[in-house]
């Protein structure tokens, strides 16, 4: 009952996006759209399986990027969080540069990395990029979660004589978690879009914004075919995320 | 009444709660500045049952605060089993239960109550053994491994008291705790926590805005007026002998919930506050 329901959910968005593509296929043979303006469906996916190995490699150079300043930026982002809701000096210090530091478009600064502070054969200025979107989602969302506490929560515990550190690690971190949860679901997507506009900022001859770039100038069925990639490598983070989400969200509120 | 010691010649008898002309005033020197509760006496001796009543705004909520040190009282002073009402907090001589069940829902029913067991730094074995105690007592059992949600209204509230009484404090400060729940329940509820305090020796004070909710519970109605809250009466509850589901039938507890509502009343008419639920 439970499962045919899911699967007749997922019937219209499929034919609907099945339909889109023989539209698609069928103009452009109709209207004899030249390939280097716009690719049929069925191109695209043969030049996707003709360039597989080709295009799950630099998949994986962009993937590895968003997942290692993904998680980077949920440590961090979790850390400091921690740390202004403990110490109060923290808080001042940290919340203005954090918002200052979310305010600088900074996919910008991946080039003056990559000249300055680590050359370009490296990965760490994408990264850092990365790194730094994650980090402030996490940081607002867990900062907020730890302070947005039941009150009767902490009169109970004032009244059990807790200290602030038990207070932390008792109610502010289990409250948190769910903000943290919904921070990652979030963020994920924009780890993948980050790492893929910081490829178009220099640096590596690799990742799938860099096979985009490189095939502009000729078919543009190879170009679509790391599209696909990209589209591939942006839903399986959106999915891992907000499926860890439904399954905190599932052991606390299902009811 | 306790006598003096003067009178007696014996040592004084520490009183369960000893407020002595206590005042709290929120928003001192500001424009929004609210005189909570002025010069208020109060005695509580152990053993008792004493219940605070009173319109909204006449500071019996702020009164349970001051006991349980989660307030300071602007002036006056508040002493709970013979020391300062911090000292009392730091040894964790009361608990505490609040309309909301205030469960943690990460919990499971038994870890919430043996929250205030971990934090005295009781081992697992002897948390485990009191636990199961305290579910017997509130007739819960079986429920340990729930998660709160998983339980009705009342039966979070009968968590929460259990929580409350976990590490065997003498005294037990509770704020309407049965102001959300139905009629059927609250009445049921109001039962077991005569049994359960009778069988555990506890001292209550409880907060509530139902009048027969105080008469049934209580030794001692404490009635309050607002603005500034002050009490204005103090009547004792002799219904004679154990209180069952009889006692809600007798004249005597009628004419104590008359006579409780016709103190309100002359508070009421003094002040001009409402809030009370006659019910």
């Amino acid at each position: 009952m439970k499962t045919s329901g899911w699967i007749s959910s997922l019937v219209p968005p499929l034919a609907f996006g099945l339909a889109f593509l023989g539209v698609w296929e069928l103009i452009v043979a109709v209207f004899d759209i030249a390939p280097f303006t716009l690719p049929a469906p069925s191109a695209i996916w043969s030049a996707f399986i003709e360039r597989f190995d080709q295009v799950l490699e630099e998949t994986l150079v962009t993937g590895t990027n968003a997942l290692i300043g993904f998680v980077l930026g949920i440590v961090v982002g979790s850390l400091t969080g921690l740390l202004t809701v403990r110490f109060g000096v923290v808080e001042s210090l940290l919340t203005p540069l954090a918002v200052a530091v979310n305010a600088i478009p900074i996919v910008v600064i991946v080039p003056i990395l990559n000249n300055m502070l680590f050359g370009t054969t490296s990965q760490v200025p994408r990264r850092l990029m990365v790194m730094l979107i994650v980090y402030f989602v996490v940081f607002v969302n867990v900062s907020k979660g730890l302070r947005q506490v039941s009150p009767t929560h902490l009169e109970l515990m004032r009244s059990y004589a807790a200290t602030p550190t038990e207070i932390l690690y008792k109610v502010r971190v289990p409250n948190a978690m769910g903000y943290l949860f919904t921070a990652m679901r979030i963020a994920a997507p924009l780890a993948v879009i980050t790492a893929f506009v910081a490829e178009y900022f220099g640096g590596v001859q690799n990742g799938l914004a860099t096979g985009v770039r490189n095939s502009l100038n000729g078919s543009k069925d190879v170009t679509w075919a790391y599209v696909i990639g990209a589209s591939a490598l942006g839903l399986t983070f959106y999915l891992v995320s907000s499926g860890l989400e439904r399954l905190h969200g599932g052991k606390q509120t299902s009811g | 009444m306790t006598e003096t010691s003067e009178q007696t010649g014996q040592a004084p008898v520490d009183h369960a709660v000893e407020v002595v002309t206590a005042s709290m005033v929120f928003n001192e020197g500001g424009s929004a500045r609210v005189a909570a509760l002025d010069a208020v006496d109060l005695v509580v001796e152990p053993g008792d049952f004493v219940s605070l009543i009173g319109p909204s705004g006449c500071g019996k909520s702020t009164l349970l605060r001051l006991i349980a040190n989660l307030l300071d009282p602007t002036s006056g002073e508040v002493r709970v089993n013979g020391k300062s009402a911090a000292q009392a907090r730091l040894d964790q001589d009361y608990g505490m239960a609040f309309q909301k069940s205030g469960l943690f829902d990460w919990r499971t029913v038994a870890k919430n109550i043996e929250l205030p067991l971990e934090l005295k730094g009781w081992d697992k074995r002897r948390r485990a053994v009191r636990v199961s105690e305290m579910l017997e007592l509130v007739k819960l059992p079986d429920r340990g491994a729930n998660m709160p949600w998983e339980l009705s209204g009342g039966q979070q509230q009968r968590i929460a008291i259990a929580r409350a009484l976990a590490s065997h404090p003498p005294l037990l400060l509770m704020d309407e705790p049965f102001g959300a729940l139905d009629e059927m329940t609250r009445e049921h509820m109001q039962s077991e926590l005569l049994q359960i305090c009778a069988a555990t020796d506890t001292t209550v004070v409880f907060v509530t805005h139902s009048i027969p909710e105080a008469v049934y519970l209580s030794d001692r109605v404490v009635v309050m007026s607002a603005g500034p809250g002050r009490i204005t009466d103090t009547i004792d509850v002799d219904l004679g002998g154990a209180r069952d589901e009889e006692t809600r039938e007798d004249d005597a507890f009628y004419k104590k919930i008359t006579e409780v509502r016709e103190a309100l009343r002359g508070s009421e008419m003094a002040t001009g506050a409402r809030g009370i639920e006659d019910r």
